[in-house]
């Protein structure tokens, strides 16, 4: 095992694992042994300079969020199936251009659609 | 089992520390005492100026100014306490994480000072939270402030890390929560924490 070409990459690894790992020992063992922790009621609430806070700290999430999403999902998977083909154009027939072309009209149409409505324009 | 202070400065003259891990984590305690924004009122402006380049506090370890009270080590009570304003003070004391030191600084934080005549002033910050370090004055000198630091870095080397007389925060039995008051009909109630300060008796 010595003689393998990845034994001191092993004992890098060990290593490195202790070192990350062994602060993390002592601090546990510290809290064990010298300094427990006292959390209460007051300590662990809310921090409003000094003063309870009251009520939720949820906020209405905007909903205007989700088209963008779906925009970019669908150009996205469009993305996905033309990089492939990109790289590999050259060496295929008319055909498989035209069906390709055939593919992307399609989402450029979908792009003009969401454009006449109005959906890209942050309002 | 210390050593022997004689000998350790021997060792020290021949380039040898010995050292235990109480006077390590004390020194790494006290060396960095980091203070929390908080300033009330005419002592504060004192504690600015502690802070700035003359009277530099940030030589002795308390550089950073935390905001939160989460991140911060002590309480620098600089001015006068309201009975408004108590209820925030001893909260604020509470969110504090254990270990944690509060200076009074000034007159007016030890006993209510040249005010404590008045309806809304709270006579001392020490009826309701314990006060390791007090600093008279009105207003006390940077100077002043800059001892209390060292006596405060001191009575922290001072701590023992076992034993019966070791810090709160390393005795989970000790008190780590001190009631808050509330504003009641004519004053805050409670008047003052137990165990904190000493009701005087009235003697007529």
């Amino acid at each position: 095992m010595l003689l393998s070409p990845y034994f001191s990459l092993a004992v890098l690894f060990v290593v490195a694992l202790g070192f990350g790992l062994t602060p993390l020992a002592l601090a546990w063992l510290w809290a064990r042994v010298f300094s427990p922790s006292k959390p209460n009621a007051i300590k662990n609430a809310i921090y409003e300079c000094g003063l309870e806070s009251k009520g939720d700290a949820w906020v209405q999430f905007r909903s205007a969020y989700y088209l963008y999403g779906i925009i970019f999902l669908i150009f996205d998977v469009e993305a996905v199936f033309l990089l492939p083909f990109a790289v590999a154009f050259s060496g295929l027939g008319v055909a498989a251009c035209l069906a390709m072309l055939v593919f992307v009209l399609m989402l450029v149409e979908g792009l003009a659609w969401a454009w006449a409505k109005g959906a890209l324009t942050w309002a | 089992m210390a050593v022997d202070e004689n000998l350790k400065i021997e060792l020290g003259k021949q380039g040898i520390i010995v050292t235990s891990i109480q006077e390590l984590y004390n020194w790494g305690r006290r060396s960095s005492v980091w203070p929390m924004q908080f300033g009330l009122a005419c002592c504060a402006i004192e504690m600015i100026a502690t802070t700035m380049a003359r009277y530099d506090m940030a030589r002795f370890g308390a550089e950073v100014f935390r905001p939160s009270p989460r991140q911060a080590d002590m309480m620098i009570i600089s001015g006068t306490v309201t009975k408004k304003m108590a209820p925030q003070v001893v909260r604020l004391y509470n969110q504090m994480a254990e270990p944690r030191y509060v200076i009074a600084m000034g007159a007016c934080a030890i006993s209510g000072g040249p005010f404590k005549q008045g309806y809304n002033v709270l006579k001392g910050i020490d009826r309701y939270i314990p006060v390791d370090v007090h600093i008279p004055g009105c207003p006390p000198r940077p100077e002043a402030l800059l001892q209390a630091l060292m006596t405060l870095q001191k009575k922290i080397d001072g701590q023992t890390l076992t034993g019966p007389d070791r810090p709160r925060h390393l005795d989970r039995d000790a008190q780590g929560e001190f009631p808050v008051p509330h504003q009641g009909e004519h004053d805050l109630e409670p008047t003052s924490n137990k165990g904190v300060w000493p009701v005087p008796i009235t003697i007529k």
